[in-house]
């Protein structure tokens, strides 16, 4: 009890008083000045989601964060597939170059993006060396989508790595020796073993994409307005903190519900996974340090 | 009563401002990302003050009394002044210093807002701050400026005429004007050219027009801007449209705004200097400050230059305002004093390369700056620029403007 009271604390300070404030913001009212008044509560912010151009702007960004969640785990399962199966010295090598843009600040990497993807950058360079013409895709979606993927890449890769590498790995050549064929043994197998890093993954890269607003604002010239993008403004130029805090309560709320479902998947998985793992090696083959990586 | 649009987003200020702007543009996009944070802490700051002070909620048009006692000169403690970043000849500060023996604690933000909400809460006290038009009219509204004592402000009859008016104080209490600048358009000769030499909002807003231009176009990421542009376009006044609560014409604006959306490359407040001379863009709508650092910093004078459009454009004034709660109020109106002084006032403009307001200090600015109609436009083109006037309880309905063309 006493031990745990400076984690308590922090978790005060920092998670439940923040998150109060915002929540008792968010049924305050904004003041024609544009001041937010705490007298005469009211629900008129949540009432205002219910705005169609608002419901288009969650619509458009849960859209994005799918897309971004899909095509990670397209890119990010056989790059963390051939991370762990490498020799121990070449993993520990490979995870290094997976975690080193992973340390640079976020808006430098997304200003890299910009410049390589800029008319005057080295791709528009190379299709034009090549007579393809001026390469055009900065500020579109497609930019948007290189961004976000780019972006959330790491937090898909780790604890798909993580699955991956505690693996019990003889129950696929188990597979194999009973003449399941190389993509049998993997669908059967190995991808329902990993399931919970995929879960924790896509829950990881899900939530964060949902509410990004410096990637499409930086790659898509913020011509598509997104939620992160949304609530930023009212915070800023419309000063309308009410609202914005409403919409932020129900950003939260969705993570929120978005991890319960994780940890409901993530130990149903276990369930899957443990009996066969525990005959053979104890303490592998589970799902925890996956939700310790998420969580 | 009336509201606020937030009209300065947080990159204005870094290229209104900014002779050095790379790292200070890098802060800003910086402090934007850590916006949800920042959030957070101004709702605690927020909160102490709302309870300590239930009364200005209640009556928002509160105006803070009572002038300062004091003589011409008189200081009573060290200066907190708080101004825009890159926006003060240091020189200045150290000539005021020596003159009066007490210190200046400089420090700067990037936007209104980041200003407001600091003076607002109390986080911090500050003597002198620079507020822009529209927020001398949130501030002195929601009673959160002192008003000035111009007996101890001489200078202050330096001011030229047609800043003593101004719609954002009407009664001229609150503020002493400090720089000024305009919102307009940059482009390339070659466009203007096309365009027989006169620059006009048709280049973005009408489709003929705007598919002459060979590359991209930008446009700000400020709703009060961009809608301003749009009804110059449409040949509205924006001080009629304002003024007469006009939402019909709003909306025809926003219609406009809309219908541009899928034309314009980017929104951009920040890089829209650099992205024109640099080729990304062709035209770009912007703040003169932002382009005239820009062409200086690429020596792009022969390729490009920022024009006022002849439908007209935005006008925007910087101003000196005292806070209701500064500690060395005396102290502050001795900086008004210096800095509006004829010689020291010109120092200023030297530096930044914005128009100055000080009538007195014309002789003193260099000429380069006096003859760059973009700086100085000449009066005819003086004569079709506007302040965005305080839009009160249209803050929200302009806001929905830019929302929708983005939908």
């Amino acid at each position: 009890m006493f031990l745990a009271s400076p984690g308590a604390l922090y978790l005060l300070i920092f998670f439940v008083i923040p998150l109060g404030l915002i929540t008792v913001y968010s049924f305050a009212t904004r003041t024609s000045t544009g001041r937010t008044s705490l007298s005469g509560w009211n629900v008129e912010s949540y009432e205002a989601i219910g705005d169609e151009i608002i419901l288009g702007i969650i619509g458009r960004s849960a859209w994005l964060a799918t897309l971004t969640t899909v095509l990670c785990v397209a890119v990010g399962y056989p790059f963390a597939y051939y991370i762990a199966t490498r020799p121990r010295h070449v993993r520990a090598v490979l995870l290094v170059l997976v975690m080193i843009p992973f340390w640079t600040n976020a808006l430098v990497r997304v200003f890299a993006i910009r410049f390589l993807l800029g008319s005057n950058g080295p791709a528009s360079a190379l299709s034009e060396s090549l007579g393809l013409g001026t390469f055009r895709i900065l500020f579109t979606p497609t930019a948007v989508t290189i961004g976000m993927v780019y972006s959330f890449l790491t937090f898909m890769v780790l604890p798909l790595y993580v699955a991956l590498e505690r693996m019990d790995w003889s129950l696929t050549e188990a597979a194999r020796d009973l003449y399941a064929s190389g993509a049998k043994a993997f669908w059967k197998v190995t991808l329902p073993l990993t399931r919970s890093g995929i879960v924790a993954g896509c829950v990881l890269v899900f939530v964060p994409s949902f509410g990004s607003y410096v990637v499409p604002d930086i790659l898509g010239g913020a011509k598509t307005l997104l939620i992160g993008s949304y609530i930023a403004r009212q915070f800023r130029d419309a000063r309308n903190w009410p609202l914005g805090a409403a919409l932020s309560v129900l950003l939260i709320v969705a993570m929120l519900v978005a991890v319960a479902l994780n940890q409901r998947s993530g130990s149903g998985a276990e369930d899957g996974g443990r009996p066969r793992g525990r005959k053979r090696r104890p303490g592998q083959g589970e799902a925890e340090p996956v939700t310790a990586v998420a969580s | 009563m009336s509201a606020r649009t937030a009209a300065v987003s947080s990159g204005k200020g870094s290229m209104r401002r900014g002779r050095r702007s790379r790292l200070v543009l890098l802060a800003a996009t910086i402090g934007a990302a850590a916006l949800v944070a920042a959030a957070c802490g101004d709702d605690e700051a927020a909160e102490p003050a709302e309870a300590e002070a239930p009364a200005t909620t209640a009556a928002p048009v509160e105006e803070a009394t009572g002038a300062a006692a004091c003589a011409p000169g008189e200081t009573d403690g060290d200066l907190a002044f708080y101004n825009w970043a890159e926006y003060m000849d240091e020189e200045l500060l150290a000539a005021f210093e020596e003159q009066t023996g007490i210190n200046v604690d400089y420090t700067t933000y990037e936007s209104n807002e980041e200003m407001l909400t600091k003076v607002e809460s109390g986080a911090a006290i500050y003597d002198l701050i620079v507020p822009s038009d529209y927020m001398v009219d949130t501030m002195r509204r929601e009673g959160l400026l002192l008003e000035l004592n111009y007996d101890a402000i001489p200078n202050s009859a330096n001011i030229a005429d047609e800043f003593n008016n101004p719609p954002f104080d009407p009664d001229h209490l609150y503020h002493v004007a400090y720089q000024w600048g305009t919102t307009g358009i940059g482009l390339t000769y070659d466009v203007l050219d096309l365009l027989g030499g006169e620059s006009t909002w048709a280049v973005i807003f009408d489709p003929d027009t705007a598919a002459l231009v060979p590359g991209s176009i930008s446009m700000l990421d400020d709703a009060p801007e961009n809608v301003s542009a749009a009804l110059k376009y449409l040949g509205y006044s924006i001080a009629d449209v304002i003024n007469s609560q006009n939402e019909d014409a709003i909306r025809e604006a926003g219609e406009v705004l809309r219908a541009t959306n899928d034309r314009l490359l980017k929104y951009d407040s920040v890089t829209f200097g650099d992205d024109l001379v640099n080729g990304e863009v062709d035209v770009a709508h912007g703040w003169s400050g932002g382009f005239a650092l820009s062409i200086f910093e690429a020596d792009a004078y022969e390729t490009h230059v920022y024009t006022i459009p002849a439908e007209g454009g935005v006008r925007w004034v910087d101003t000196m305002a005292i806070p209701h709660n500064a500690d060395n109020v005396c102290s502050a109106h001795a900086m008004i004093n210096f800095l509006t002084d004829a010689e020291n006032g010109a120092a200023l403009t030297n530096w930044t390369y914005y128009g100055s307001p000080n009538a007195a200090s014309t002789p003193f600015i260099l000429e380069e700056i006096l003859e760059d109609p973009g700086i100085y436009p000449p009066p005819e083109v003086n004569a079709r620029l506007e302040f965005i006037p305080h839009t009160g309880d249209l803050a929200l309905l302009i806001q929905d403007q830019l929302t929708n063309a983005k939908s």
